[in-house]
């Protein structure tokens, strides 16, 4: 710390009142007088349990297909290895309704897969799955980036040597490997599940909006936008506060 | 400056005055040669605008017709917030009100068109749909606009008048997206207006039904206050709402005053 | 029992075949790059050439078209980094290899505990490695490659990393769990060779240029690079009436009896020899090393160790000549 110039810490408090200055600005405008009866109302707990809901399954399956995703991406050698890394990561950089596009294309009705999944009898469209996979499709880069950089930075020499004490694959893999990664585990899950928290241009692309089924809290705020600035607004901080719940909550479970 | 680079030093001067907590940023105006009429018209109303800002263009040297095509209560809020407008083309009465009711209006509003819901089915109606009763089908994919926006309240209205309740799979935040759902294919049917119809093409089919005569959307238009060109502005609504606007309007499925 | 291993890796230029007698342990010692480590991580599966095989008792551990993996190969290996995972208390780490074997979670913990306490470490079990001296964790290491119960032990220089007095009690306890296990140590120190290793294999460029019984070796060393691993100088002659005959001539009287003209080796210590005004063994010094209370005078091939006091008086320098002479009885010959 007593190696840092001064001088960085003019734009460093500028960068972090650019950030709060708008969260403090958003809270002054909340009506606290009706702020308990309009996060209250039959819509805005609908979207927030659905959000929860919805965010905490994208979580889970991107942690089911991310955690793969990065031990290959980490370990593997093959050929084309690093192009597929980037298309990976490419939701990453993509805007959400590009995504949301893709999805339609894949897993609508009328998409690449949407008369196969009829045939099982999975409509996709306008359901709460198609705001799930949404919600995975934009998060789940997320998931992986953190993970695929703890693993390459902690080597493979714990794996060679649970290997050598005559360990199986899945062991090293369940054993050694994973706990050795698990505070950034713990932190691409959170951020996984925070950005599916927030997602909105996927979801009202891909999955629609119905109360209750695909309005997500996001969603219903844009909605809610058009016709009552106010609760709006009174979402927005709700919305906020549950993010800073759920950061702080992991925080505290990775310090631990 | 190119353009880029103002966008960044205007970005980098916020921060600063966000950092010290500054007041309102005035640095977006640039000052060019020719003068610029700022349009804000509701999205619906994007085609026949854009061909009235050529016409209105070609007979004012100098003036360059800028348009900001978004939902109208979006619009209304961004002139509340002072973003730069001269005038203002609401696709109801209630979003005009609310800038009246600011005294941002720079004169008095002009009824200058009207609209009407239309059912839209993909090309080939593959669900059979006929009229707004078989829209209540079990298994049918409607899609409709949420309440909370013009088109949904249209569409409350001929549900009353037809003594319906529909149950659509999704209540969209505007008719685009409704219209989009349709012409992909993901909806067997929406409500929309007999504009978006006519502007979809080939993509879908447009079915009138009579009860949508009882949810008439009258488009109103007015000069905003304060602007900096309200000679223009005033010309521009009066193209809009004379025989040469109604003309193109027309063309585009709009219905006349 | 005992373990064949046999290994062709032209890539890494190995090309060696290597026996270690069931209990005993194999001393694999040569210069750097002489392809030591290369040969551990071939046996024990970190390292998989393009073309190549690599036989262990028989077993192709990896061939054109076969590889065992690792885990398989039943073949530990203890470096100088102990690796222990750091998730782990020292009582979890020793269960590892236990419960990757199968056996039961009580039973490990049981087994663990006995390991624990061999290593006197009882009071250690519940520690994290981060909260171990580097001594304990290589101790908490021995106690897990001994738990998986290995058919073939690789130690990789088990006490390059430790402080010498740590060093000291560590190899006294893995000079008794060695006793009866079958293991490959790779080492610098002669000291380890000597306490821990029945064998001794010397290695050069991939190859063995010589192996046999450790004491055996390191007192008659057939090669330069033996003779300076057991700190001896090494000379090779002709067998002339009670002396040795150098390529260049000098006699170096030593205890036979030889046939005449047989080449012989003879190795002395460094200490032993002494400098005289004229004949003896005539060499150019090439570097004066302090060494404990003396001084180390190298040359090309032979070191002597000489009292400073010899030094001062003599003006000795790099580049001076000197004429050594040995004690007839600090002289060992043998034959090639």
């Amino acid at each position: 710390m007593n190696t840092l110039p001064r001088w960085v810490l003019l734009p460093a408090l500028l960068g972090g009142l650019f950030v709060l200055l708008p969260l403090a600005a958003m809270a002054a405008r909340v009506q606290w007088s009706s702020f308990g009866a309009l996060i209250t109302s039959d819509a805005s707990l609908s979207a927030l349990r659905l959000s929860v809901q919805t965010s905490g399954s994208s979580a889970l399956l991107c942690v089911a297909v991310g955690v793969p995703m990065s031990v290959l991406l980490a370990r593997a050698e093959f050929r084309g290895l690093s192009l597929l890394r980037s298309l990976v990561l490419l939701p990453l950089v993509l805007p959400p309704v590009v995504g949301g596009i893709a999805l339609l294309y894949t897993f609508g009705r009328q998409g690449l897969l949407g008369r196969q999944l009829e045939v099982l009898g999975l409509e996709i469209a306008f359901s709460t799955t198609a705001v799930v996979l949404a919600q995975t499709f934009v998060a789940l880069p997320f998931l992986v980036i953190s993970l695929e950089g703890a693993l390459r930075t902690a080597g493979t020499r714990y794996e060679v040597a649970a290997a050598s004490l005559g360990a199986r694959p899945s062991r090293v893999l369940l054993r050694v490997t994973l706990p050795l990664v698990l505070p950034a585990l713990l932190s691409g899950t959170v951020l996984a599940f925070a950005r599916a928290l927030g997602e909105f241009g996927a979801t009202i692309t891909f999955a629609g909006s119905l109360q209750g089924t695909t309005r997500t809290l996001p969603l219903e705020i844009y909605l809610q936008r058009e016709s009552d600035p106010d609760a709006a607004v009174a979402l927005s901080f709700l919305l906020m506060i549950v993010a800073v719940l759920v950061i702080a909550a992991a925080r505290r479970r990775v310090s631990t | 400056m190119s353009r880029l680079a103002r966008s960044f030093s205007a970005a980098a001067v916020v921060m600063l005055l966000a950092g010290g907590c500054g007041g309102p940023d005035d640095s977006t105006s640039g000052a060019e040669d020719t003068v610029s009429l700022q349009v804000h018209a509701a999205a619906s109303l994007q085609e026949p605008f854009e061909e009235l800002g050529e016409a209105f263009a070609a007979e004012h040297d100098g003036v360059d017709v800028q348009f900001n095509f978004a939902g109208s209560s979006t619009l209304v809020q961004q002139i509340q917030q002072g973003a730069p407008a001269d005038v203002f083309a609401s696709a109801n009465p209630e979003n005009m009100d609310k800038l009246v009711e600011a005294g941002l209006q720079g004169s008095e509003p002009v009824d200058f068109t009207s609209n009407t819901l239309m059912i839209a089915v993909p090309a080939g109606n593959p669900a059979g749909v006929t009229d707004l009763t078989s829209l209540t089908e079990d298994g049918l994919h409607l899609v409709v606009c949420a309440p909370e926006v013009p088109c949904g309240a249209a569409t409350e209205t001929v549900e009353q008048a037809a003594g319906l309740t529909f149950s659509p799979v999704s209540e969209e935040q505007s008719v685009t997206d409704v219209l989009n759902k349709v012409t992909s294919g993901e909806a067997d049917a929406g409500l929309v207006y007999v504009t978006d119809v006519a502007k979809a093409g080939s993509a879908v089919e447009g079915i009138e039904f009579p009860e949508a005569q009882e949810a008439v959307n009258i488009y109103p238009i007015t000069t905003v206050k304060d602007s900096e060109n309200a000679g223009l502005a005033q010309e521009f609504v009066d193209l809009v709402s004379g025989p040469a606007g109604q003309e193109i309007l027309d063309g585009y499925g709009f219905v006349g005053r | 029992m005992s373990l064949q291993l046999r290994a062709r890796v032209p890539e890494r230029g190995v090309e060696l075949d290597l026996a270690v007698a069931g209990g005993q342990t194999l001393a694999l010692i040569g210069p750097n790059g002489a392809g030591k480590s290369t040969v551990l991580s071939l046996v024990a599966g970190t390292l998989r050439p393009a073309r190549g095989q690599v036989e262990l008792d028989g077993q192709l551990l990896f061939g054109e078209r076969s590889w065992t993996p690792p885990h398989h190969r039943r073949v530990t290996t203890l470096s100088q980094d102990p690796v222990l995972f750091p998730h782990l208390t020292a009582r979890g780490n020793i269960m590892f290899p236990l419960r990757s074997q199968g056996v039961p979670r009580t039973r490990a913990r049981t087994e663990a505990g006995r390991w624990l306490a061999e290593l006197g470490l009882e009071d250690l079990a519940d520690r994290r490695p981060a909260m171990l001296s580097g001594g304990q964790a290589q101790r908490v290491a021995i106690a897990r490659a001994l738990a998986a119960d290995p058919r073939l032990l690789l130690l990789d220089e088990p006490m390059a990393a430790l402080d010498i007095d740590v060093a000291v009690t560590l190899r006294g306890q893995l000079r008794r769990f060695l006793a009866d296990r079958t293991a490959i140590i790779v080492t610098h120190d002669v000291l380890d060779a000597l306490t821990l290793a029945d064998h001794l294999a010397v290695l050069d460029e991939g190859r063995v240029i010589e192996q046999g019984p450790t004491r055996e070796l390191l007192t008659r060393p057939r090669t330069a690079f033996t003779a300076s691993f057991a700190g001896l100088n090494l000379v090779t002659g002709r067998w002339e009436a009670g002396a040795v005959v150098l390529s260049d001539g000098a006699r170096l009287p030593a205890p036979g009896p030889h046939p005449p003209g047989q080449e012989v080796h003879a190795a002395f210590h460094p200490s032993a020899v002494q400098l005289a005004r004229t004949g003896g063994i005539r060499r150019t010094v090439t570097a004066l090393l302090p060494h404990g209370d003396l001084v180390r005078v190298r040359t090309a091939d032979l070191a002597a160790d000489l009292p400073p006091q010899d030094i001062a008086e003599l003006r000795l320098e790099p580049g001076a000549t000197v004429h050594l002479v040995v004690p007839r009885e600090a002289v060992t010959t043998y034959e090639p």
